[in-house]
C-alpha cells in the first residue's frame, strides 16, 4: 500500500515535471509568449524579483530538466530551450552564461537521436546572432559533439549537425578555421551524397559558408573533394538545393585563378547555363555569380565562357530580371569586356549593349546603375568601333543624364564620369557626340572637343553638318582660359573653317556689326 | 857679333831652315796621318749624317703615313656608314613590310577575328535556342504537374461527395432531369469510389521543429504514461483477453537489449571494436567462416569439352538438353499437331497398308508358283519392313 503511495508521488512529479516541460515549448513557439515567459519565471526564492533574475527564470529552471531521468523530458526541456534560443539574442546569452552548454553537450554520445537533434537546435540557435555567441560555443567544445554527430545515421541528426556548423562558420574566418579543424569538411562532402534534399541542401549551404572567407579554407573544401559532388547536384531540379550549390561554387571559385580553374574542369558548362534560365529568381542571381566569379580572373576564362555561349545566356538573363537579381550578370559582363578588345566585340556581337542601356533607365537603385555604366564604359574603351557601337544604342544621353543628376550618390556620379572618358576618348561618331555638346557639364565637355577636333580636320561632310547643327556657335560660346587644352581644341576646331564663319558665330558679333553700321559714313 | 848677329840672322834662318828641315821629314807623316785622321772622322761624320738624316726621313715617312692612314679611315667610315645606313633603311622597309603583313595576317587576322564573331554569333543563336526549349519544358512541366494536382482535387472532392450521386429514383443535383446529359461532375461522381472512414491522423503539437525536418517524418512515440481505462469499460464479448493485460502488453516499455542500449562511444562498445581489430590483425585460421556448404561449389567450373567446342561457342546438347526433341511438336496449335500426327500415322498406315496388300498377294502368287523361290524373298522383304 505505502509503496505503491510512494510510487504514486514519484509518477506526479514525473508527469508535472513533461508537462511543464512540454509546456515551455509549446509557449516558446509563439513569439510573443516570449516575452511574457522571460519575465513570468521566477527564481528560487519568488520574494527576489529582481529585473535580472526574472529574464534568467526560465532558463535555470529548464536547466536541471535537461538531466532528468525520464528521456522524453531531457528531449523537450532541449527542444524549449532552443526555440528561446532562437527567438531572442537575450535568452542565448543567458543560456550561454548559465553554463548550459556544457551540460547540453557531455552527454551526447550516449543520447537518441532525437536528444541529438535538439541539442543541435539549441547550438544552432545560439550561434547564429552574433560570432561571440558562436566563439563561447567553440569554446565549450562543441565542435567535437557534432563532429560527432554529422557521423550519426540519422539523417535528420546530420542535419541539424550541419546546420549548426553552417551558423557557426557563417561569422568570420576564424570561427570557420574552427570548424574545419572539427573534422567537419569530409564529413559535410559525405553528407552531400546522401539521397535526402534537404541534408544536401544544407550540407551545400555550410560549404558555401565556410569556403567564403579565405583562399585557404576554399583550399581545403576543394581537397575533400566537393567540387565534383556539387558540379553533379546542379541537374538536379529542386530549387533551394541549386541556389546553395550554385552559390557553394561561387564561393570556391572567387578566390583565386587556380580554384576557378578547378571548378571549371569540373564540366559545369553548359550545364550552369540552364540555371539562369530557371523559374526561381535566386538561382539565376546565383548563377550569374558564378559565371562572374569565373570570368573575372583572367582572359582566357573569359574566352571560354564566351565560347560555350554563356555570354547569351547571362544577356537574356538579365534581360528576363529585374532589380538586384540582375546585379551579378552585369558585372558577369563588364568582367568579360574588361580583358580585351576581342572578347568585348562578342560581348557587342551577342546583342549585351541594349540590357544594359534598359538597366540604367529602368532601374532604381544606384549600386545597379553603377554597375551598368560600369559595365558599359568597359565595352566601349577599347577602340572607335568599339566606342562607336555603345554611342550608336543611345547610350550616352543617358550616361550624362545620370551624372548631371542632382540625386546620384557620389559611387554612381564617379563611375559615370570615367565610364563617359573613357567612351569619348575612342568615339569618333559624330552624330552621337552632337546632342551631348549643348548639355555636357565643362568636365565632360574637353573630351567631347577634343574629340571633334581629332575629326573635323579630315572630313569636310562633317565640317559642314557641324555648322549646319548648331555646333560651331556652342563652341564659340565656350569660355575657356589660354593655355588650357580646351582652348587648344577650340582653336584646332576654328582653324578648320575661314575666318569669316568663325567671326559670323563668334558670341557679340551682331553688336559689332551694328556698331560698324552706326559708325559708317555712307558715300555720297 | 855682327858676324854673330848676321849669323845670328843666316844662322836664325839657318836654324828655322835645318829647324824646319827636321820637320819635313817628319812632315808626310803628320800629313798622312792627318789625312787620315781626317779621313776616318769624314767616314765617322758621314755615317752619322746617314744615320741621322736616315732617321728623320723615316720619322717623316711615318708621320705622312699616319696621315694617310687616318685619311683612308676616315673617308672608309664615311663611306661604310654611308652604305649601312641606305642598306639599313631597305631593311628596313622589308622588315617593315613583312611584319605588318605577318601580324596582319597571323597575329591579329582581321578576316579569322570575324569570322570568329560569326562563330559566336552563331553558338549564341543555338545556345538561345536549346535555352528557350529547355525553359519551355520545364514550363510545360509546371503545367502538367498544376493540371494534375487539379484532377487530384477533384476526384478526391468526388469521393468524399459521393452521397450526391443520383439513385434510379431520385435524381442527383448534377443531373438535374431538364438537361439533356448529366453534368461532367455526375460522371465523374459514378466513377468514383467512396472513401472509406478513416481515423483522422491527430496533429502532435511538438511536430514543428524536431519533426518538421523533412528528413524525420514520423514522430517518436513518447509515452509518458499508460493510459487510464475509463472506469466503467467493460470486457467485449467474446474469447477476448482482459484489456487491462493487453493494454499493459501493448504499452510494454521497451527493453532493448544492453548492446543496443549502449552507444556505440561508450567503454564497453569501444573494447569490443578493439577486440574486433585484434582479431583482424592476427586471426587464428585462414579460411574463416564460409557462408553455406555448397559455397566452395560455385568454384568448380564446368570445363567443356573439346569436341563440342566450335568457332561459335559450346554446342548445347549435353549440358542444355539430351535429346533430340522435335520442339515445335509443343509450340504449333492443334489442329496443325493433329494434322501432321495423322499424316504422319495416315503415311505409315498407308504404308503399312502397302505391305499388307503386297504381302497378301506375294503369299497368294506363292501358293500358286513355287512356294521356295518367293518364301526367301518374303521373309528377306519382311524382315526389311
Amino acid at each position: 500500500m505505502s509503496q505503491r503511495q510512494v510510487l504514486q508521488v514519484f509518477e506526479q512529479y514525473q508527469r508535472a515535471r513533461s508537462q511543464f516541460a512540454q509546456a515551455v515549448a509549446d509557449l516558446a513557439a509563439r513569439p510573443q509568449s516570449i516575452d511574457t515567459l522571460r519575465s513570468a519565471g521566477f527564481g528560487p526564492h519568488p520574494a527576489c524579483r529582481v529585473p535580472a533574475l526574472r529574464r534568467e527564470g526560465v532558463v535555470c529552471l529548464l536547466r536541471p530538466l535537461l538531466l532528468d531521468i525520464v528521456p522524453s523530458v531531457r528531449q523537450t526541456a532541449a527542444l524549449a530551450l532552443g526555440r528561446l534560443a532562437d527567438y531572442d539574442v537575450g535568452l542565448a546569452e543567458v543560456i550561454v552564461k548559465a553554463g548550459i552548454l556544457p551540460q547540453l553537450i557531455c552527454v551526447l554520445p550516449e543520447e537518441n537521436r532525437y536528444y541529438k537533434k535538439a541539442a543541435a537546435f539549441v547550438l544552432r540557435a545560439i550561434a547564429k546572432h552574433s560570432p561571440q555567441l558562436a566563439q563561447a560555443i567553440v569554446h565549450s567544445g562543441a565542435l567535437e559533439m557534432l563532429a560527432i554527430c554529422l557521423e550519426d545515421f540519422d539523417p535528420g541528426v546530420k542535419e541539424g549537425a550541419s546546420w549548426a556548423f553552417g551558423y557557426i562558420a557563417r561569422h568570420n574566418a576564424e570561427l570557420s578555421q574552427a570548424v574545419v579543424d572539427a573534422g567537419a569538411v569530409p564529413l559535410l562532402v559525405l553528407c552531400i551524397q546522401e539521397p535526402e534534399i534537404a541534408l544536401k541542401r544544407i550540407a551545400a549551404s555550410t560549404l558555401s559558408d565556410i569556403s567564403k572567407h579565405s583562399p585557404e579554407l576554399a583550399q581545403t573544401v576543394v581537397d575533400a573533394g566537393a567540387i565534383a559532388h556539387l558540379a553533379q547536384m546542379i541537374l538536379n531540379p529542386d530549387a533551394k538545393l541549386k541556389r546553395q550549390v550554385l552559390s557553394a561554387l561561387s564561393q570556391i571559385a572567387k578566390h583565386s585563378v587556380d580554384l576557378a580553374e578547378l571548378v571549371v574542369e569540373a564540366e559545369i558548362f553548359p550545364v550552369v547555363l540552364t540555371c539562369l534560365k530557371d523559374s526561381d529568381e535566386y538561382v539565376k542571381k546565383n548563377g550569374a555569380t558564378l559565371i562572374r566569379e569565373i570570368a573575372k580572373h583572367t582572359p582566357e576564362l573569359s574566352q571560354f565562357i564566351v565560347n560555350s555561349g554563356g555570354v547569351a545566356a547571362v544577356v537574356d538573363c538579365i534581360g528576363s530580371c529585374r532589380g538586384t537579381i540582375r546585379l551579378p550578370g552585369i558585372m558577369a559582363l563588364g568582367y568579360v569586356a574588361a580583358h580585351s578588345e576581342n572578347l568585348s566585340m562578342a560581348v557587342i556581337v551577342s546583342k549585351g549593349i541594349p540590357p544594359l542601356c534598359a538597366c540604367l533607365v529602368e532601374e532604381h537603385e544606384d549600386h545597379i546603375k553603377a554597375a551598368a555604366a560600369w559595365a558599359l564604359g568597359q565595352i566601349g574603351r577599347h577602340t572607335t568601333e568599339h566606342a562607336r557601337h555603345v554611342a550608336v544604342a543611345n547610350v550616352l544621353p543617358t550616361l550624362l543624364d545620370i551624372f548631371a543628376d542632382a540625386g546620384s550618390s557620389e559611387d554612381l556620379k564617379a563611375k559615370t564620369k570615367k565610364a563617359l572618358k573613357n567612351i569619348l576618348q575612342k568615339c569618333t561618331y559624330l552624330p552621337a557626340l552632337e546632342p551631348l555638346l549643348h548639355e555636357a557639364p565643362s568636365s565632360i565637355l574637353q573630351y567631347i572637343i577634343g574629340q571633334f577636333s581629332k575629326v573635323l580636320p579630315h572630313d569636310s561632310k562633317a565640317r559642314r553638318l557641324f555648322v549646319t547643327t548648331g555646333g560651331l556657335k556652342k563652341v564659340q560660346e565656350i569660355k575657356a582660359e589660354p593655355g588650357s587644352l580646351l582652348q587648344e581644341y577650340i582653336n584646332t576646331i576654328n582653324n578648320c573653317y575661314p575666318e569669316e564663319i568663325v567671326r559670323y558665330y563668334s558670341p557679340g558679333y551682331s553688336e559689332i556689326l551694328l556698331e560698324r553700321v552706326e559708325n559708317y559714313q555712307p558715300v555720297l | 857679333m855682327a858676324a854673330a848677329s848676321c849669323g845670328r840672322e843666316e844662322g836664325g834662318s839657318m836654324a828655322a831652315l835645318a829647324r824646319l828641315q827636321e820637320r819635313l821629314t817628319g812632315l808626310r807623316d803628320e800629313y798622312f796621318l792627318t789625312n787620315r785622321a781626317i779621313d776616318e772622322d769624314r767616314k765617322i761624320q758621314y755615317k752619322a749624317a746617314v744615320k741621322i738624316q736616315r732617321w728623320f726621313r723615316a720619322c717623316s715617312v711615318r708621320a705622312y703615313l699616319r696621315h694617310l692612314r687616318k685619311m683612308a679611315i676616315l673617308i672608309q667610315k664615311w663611306w661604310r656608314g654611308y652604305l649601312r645606313r641606305k642598306y639599313f633603311r631597305e631593311v628596313v622597309e622589308i622588315q617593315k613590310t613583312w611584319r605588318g603583313y605577318y601580324v596582319r595576317k597571323y597575329i591579329h587576322n582581321f578576316y579569322a577575328l570575324k569570322k570568329y564573331l560569326n562563330a559566336v554569333c552563331l553558338n549564341n543563336k543555338l545556345v538561345r535556342h536549346e535555352l528557350q526549349k529547355y525553359a519551355e519544358m520545364k514550363e510545360n512541366e509546371e503545367k502538367m504537374k498544376d493540371l494534375e494536382k487539379k484532377e487530384k482535387e477533384k476526384k478526391y472532392q468526388a469521393q468524399k461527395m459521393h452521397y450526391l450521386l443520383s439513385t434510379e429514383q431520385i435524381p442527383g443535383i448534377y443531373n438535374s432531369p431538364f438537361r439533356k446529359s448529366p453534368d461532367p461532375m455526375e460522371l465523374l461522381l459514378r466513377q468514383s469510389k467512396p472513401l472509406t472512414h478513416r481515423k483522422q491522423q491527430v496533429k502532435i503539437p511538438l511536430a514543428d521543429e524536431l519533426y518538421g525536418w523533412p528528413t524525420c517524418k514520423e514522430p517518436p512515440a513518447f509515452v509518458t504514461s499508460l493510459p487510464l481505462l475509463p472506469a466503467d469499460r467493460q470486457k467485449p464479448q467474446g474469447p477476448f483477453r482482459n484489456p487491462a493485460e493487453v493494454l499493459r502488453q501493448r504499452y510494454k516499455p521497451v527493453e532493448p537489449t544492453l548492446r543496443v542500449r549502449e552507444s556505440m562511444y561508450s567503454p564497453p562498445a569501444k573494447a569490443r571494436e578493439s577486440t574486433l581489430g585484434k582479431e583482424w590483425r592476427n586471426p587464428t585460421h585462414d579460411n574463416e567462416f564460409l557462408p553455406f556448404s555448397s559455397y566452395h561449389k560455385n568454384y568448380e567450373k564446368y570445363e567443356p569439352s573439346l569436341f563440342k567446342s566450335g568457332k561459335y561457342g559450346q554446342e548445347a546438347y549435353g549440358t542444355k538438353h539430351f535429346r533430340e526433341v522435335y520442339p515445335k511438336k509443343w509450340i504449333a496449335d492443334k489442329e496443325e499437331r493433329l494434322r501432321q500426327l495423322e499424316h504422319f500415322s495416315l503415311e505409315k498406315r498407308r504404308h503399312r497398308g502397302h505391305l499388307i496388300e503386297v504381302h497378301k498377294h506375294l503369299i497368294r502368287m506363292k501358293e500358286e508358283q513355287d512356294p521356295k523361290l518367293l518364301s526367301d524373298s518374303i521373309v528377306s522383304t519382311d524382315k526389311s519392313q
